[in-house]
């Protein structure tokens, strides 16, 4: 995974609560085996017709606004699990998400792709989307170190709440599997604890002895 | 001090802590991991790059159920990109050891239909899935969720999972369902009360006396949804009803193994005294059938109710969704719902394709015949499903009726097959998501019961059932 440190960037405005990942990426394109792609096919249905023609007012297809950063409205990625909605998001280039309020799975999903989700109270992201309607060209300042997101140039700035676990998985480009990978003994001596596995006989150490 | 006493959750999550993280995640033992074709195939590619196996594949099962055609299983599935990744799923269980039910197999179907008919869901576990509706084995008190991709990687490297605890809520409906009322109708009207995301961060325990009545396929409904609120998973304490859905399942412990199982399953209940974060009371009297007209699960209203108004929102933020929703639907603020022409009725999905939702809609429709305008169509859950139906002589009753039974798998839940609602129709769907698209691009889908749903096909508009069962 790659390190995250801090990104200075133009935002995307997408001012809608209650996106869900099956607006982000439909399920007809979710038939690929492969993480990669899934970009193409972010925002699918408000991005193009039935013709496969950009629709002009969604914000994607608008050339005023680019960036690395997406700034959308409260409980951004709810619905289904598919990890593909991460993946086609950070696949289009972005590389932080802000909203007022993320769904669970979906945060997880953005945390374990290296896309960091950046929940800010609902007063700031109208703050922020009032710059960005205003000047495109506002820049916006996320450090994941300090856990703080600014308006560049502005004293406007709020801290934002991470998992410090999480934290430095993403700075210093780890993930949770290399971490596990390192218990096995203690996931072991798990097993022959557990009181599931011998009920219905997967418990490890009963098939060592039969 | 109250720190003794635990809640339900508490004590199966305690049970599988194999150590926690300082600041950070506890790492949970997964007792059982489900695999479909659609999250697995990159977390297969992902061991590969990392040059290891799956840790404990017994522990794992598959099976092929959201790509699968629902005609003529028996042919090779013709749409290509479907085709490949089914076959890739053939191909990583062989080579790496998994049980797998793919078409053909007499145990296939939706994962979350065949994990509990099976018997390999059992109280006091946990499982994981990469499908949200993992929630619905929660049913038998056990701890289940859905998880991404990389998150499957991680539960076949490891069979663990890194997880912070959520916190914890609990729902009490209290009292007795009137008549035409179901299970989908108890969680249509809580999404409605906390909304989309209200339950966002907390692992939710169903309980009450309304709750204790339902059957075990009643209960899985309920627990089904509790993604649709936002929340991690939801779970209802074992009891009577649940050992005895379980006994003699394939999977289940058998003989003495089953008895030493109850006896253990017996002390999975929330401690008295014991405290939630939230805890919220209904009355299950104030239930009644339910249907959603906006794009969100949590945008349902009573079935007589009008469609709100923006007047009546809670936030000033939400109007520019709920209008763009209701453009979507189709609707318009303050309209009633009742005697709206339907053309597309779909029963099916993890939420509601198992026998006994089979069984009420054959039970309604016998003798009746769906309307001209209506294309009825009904999915069941899993093989075993299809099996009972048609020992039954469900099936008959049904395409008498003029439904269309199809063979299992997602279907129309979710529009990944050819099962898909055109443009801008609408369709009385009994699965678990209204999402714009959801249902086939531009569809437009109406959350309800099963009942509900029999009931709307049969007049070929929106049909308040309880007029239909009081007449
Ligand atoms: S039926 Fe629908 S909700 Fe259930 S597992 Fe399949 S796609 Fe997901």
């Amino acid at each position: 995974m790659e390190k995250f440190v801090k990104i200075t960037s133009t935002a995307v405005p997408l001012p809608i609560e209650d996106i869900d990942t099956d607006q982000i990426i439909p399920a007809r394109f979710l038939k690929a085996t492969t993480r990669d792609g899934f970009g193409d096919n972010l925002f699918r249905d408000w991005r193009y017709d039935n013709q496969n023609s950009p629709k002009a007012d969604f914000v994607l297809n608008n050339p005023n606004y680019s960036g690395q950063i997406l700034v959308a409205g409260k409980n951004f990625g709810c619905g289904s699990s598919r990890e593909h909605a991460a993946w086609a998001i950070a696949d289009y280039g972005f590389k932080v998400v802000i909203s007022s309020f993320f769904a669970d799975i979906f945060k997880g999903n953005a945390l374990n792709n290296g896309l960091l989700p950046v929940q800010v109270s609902d007063a700031f992201l109208a703050v922020v989307l009032e710059h960005i309607f205003a000047d495109r060209n506002t820049q916006l300042e996320v450090d994941l170190e300090t856990q703080t997101v600014t308006i560049a140039g502005t004293a406007i700035s709020e801290k934002f709440e991470i998992n410090q676990y999480k934290k430095t998985c993403l700075i210093n480009g780890y993930d949770d599997i290399d971490y596990l990978l390192a218990l096995r003994d203690k996931i072991e001596a798990y097993e022959k604890t557990s009181k599931y596995l011998s009920l219905v006989g997967l418990n490890q150490e009963q098939e060592i002895e039969a | 001090m109250a720190s003794d006493k635990k809640t339900l959750f508490q004590k199966i999550w305690d049970a599988h802590v194999v150590t926690s993280i300082e600041d950070g995640p506890d790492v949970l033992y997964i007792d059982r991991h489900l695999i479909h074709e659609v999250t697995s195939p990159q977390a297969f590619a992902g061991l590969e790059k990392r040059g290891i196996g799956v840790f404990r594949p017994q522990n794992v099962l598959a099976t092929a159920d959201h790509n699968v055609p629902t005609k003529d299983q028996h042919l090779p599935i013709a749409e290509p990109l479907s085709r490949f990744q089914v076959d890739k799923l053939t191909e990583n269980c062989a080579k790496f050891g998994i049980e797998l039910y793919g078409l053909g197999h007499p145990f296939q179907g939706i994962v979350h239909v065949i994990g509990p008919e099976l018997g390999v869901t059992l109280p006091g576990m946990t499982i994981v899935c990469g499908d949200s509706h993992t929630s619905t084995h929660g049913a038998f008190g056990t701890i289940a969720f859905g998880i991404g991709t990389s998150e499957v990687e991680q539960v076949m490297a490891t069979q663990c999972l890194m997880q912070s605890k959520p916190k914890t809520m609990r729902i009490n409906i209290e009292g007795e369902l009137a008549n035409g009322v179901l299970s989908k109708d108890i969680i249509l009207y809580i999404i409605s009360k906390l909304t989309m995301g209200g339950a966002t961060g907390y692992f939710v325990e169903y309980a009450g006396s309304a709750i204790r009545s339902l059957s075990m396929e009643a209960r899985m409904t309920i627990c089904n949804m509790s993604i649709e609120m936002g929340a991690r998973g939801g779970l209802i304490a074992p009891d009577d009803i649940t050992y005895e859905y379980i006994k003699g399942r394939d999977f289940a412990p058998k003989g003495d193994k089953f008895e030493e199982a109850v006896a253990y399953w017996r002390t999975l209940f929330t401690d008295e005294g014991a405290t939630f974060d939230v805890e919220l009371t209904y009355d299950a009297a104030d239930i009644t059938p339910m249907i959603t007209y906006g794009t969100n699960p949590g945008m349902g209203i009573k079935i007589t109710e009008n469609i709100p108004t923006v007047a009546d929102l809670k936030e000033e933020s939400g109007k520019a969704s709920f209008e763009k929703s209701l453009a979507y639907m189709g609707f318009n603020a303050g309209d009633t719902l009742i005697d709206k022409p339907i053309n597309y009725v779909f029963i099916g999905s993890c939420t509601n394709s198992r026998i006994e939702d089979l069984r009420l809609v054959a039970d309604f429709v016998k003798g009746k015949r769906k309307a001209p305008n209506v294309n009825a169509m009904i999915v069941p859950g899993s093989k075993q499903v299809e099996k009972q139906a048609i020992a039954e002589g469900l099936d008959v009753i049904l395409k008498e009726a003029g439904f269309e039974l199809r063979e299992p798998g997602c279907s129309a839940c979710l529009g990944m097959n050819e099962d898909k609602v055109p443009k801008g129709e609408y369709c009385i769907s009994t699965s678990n998501r209204n999402f714009e698209g959801r249902q086939g691009p531009g569809a437009r889908t109406l959350l309800a019961s099963p009942l509900t749903a029999a009931a709307t096909a049969i007049s070929g508009r929106i049909t308040d059932v309880r007029e239909l069962l009081n007449a």
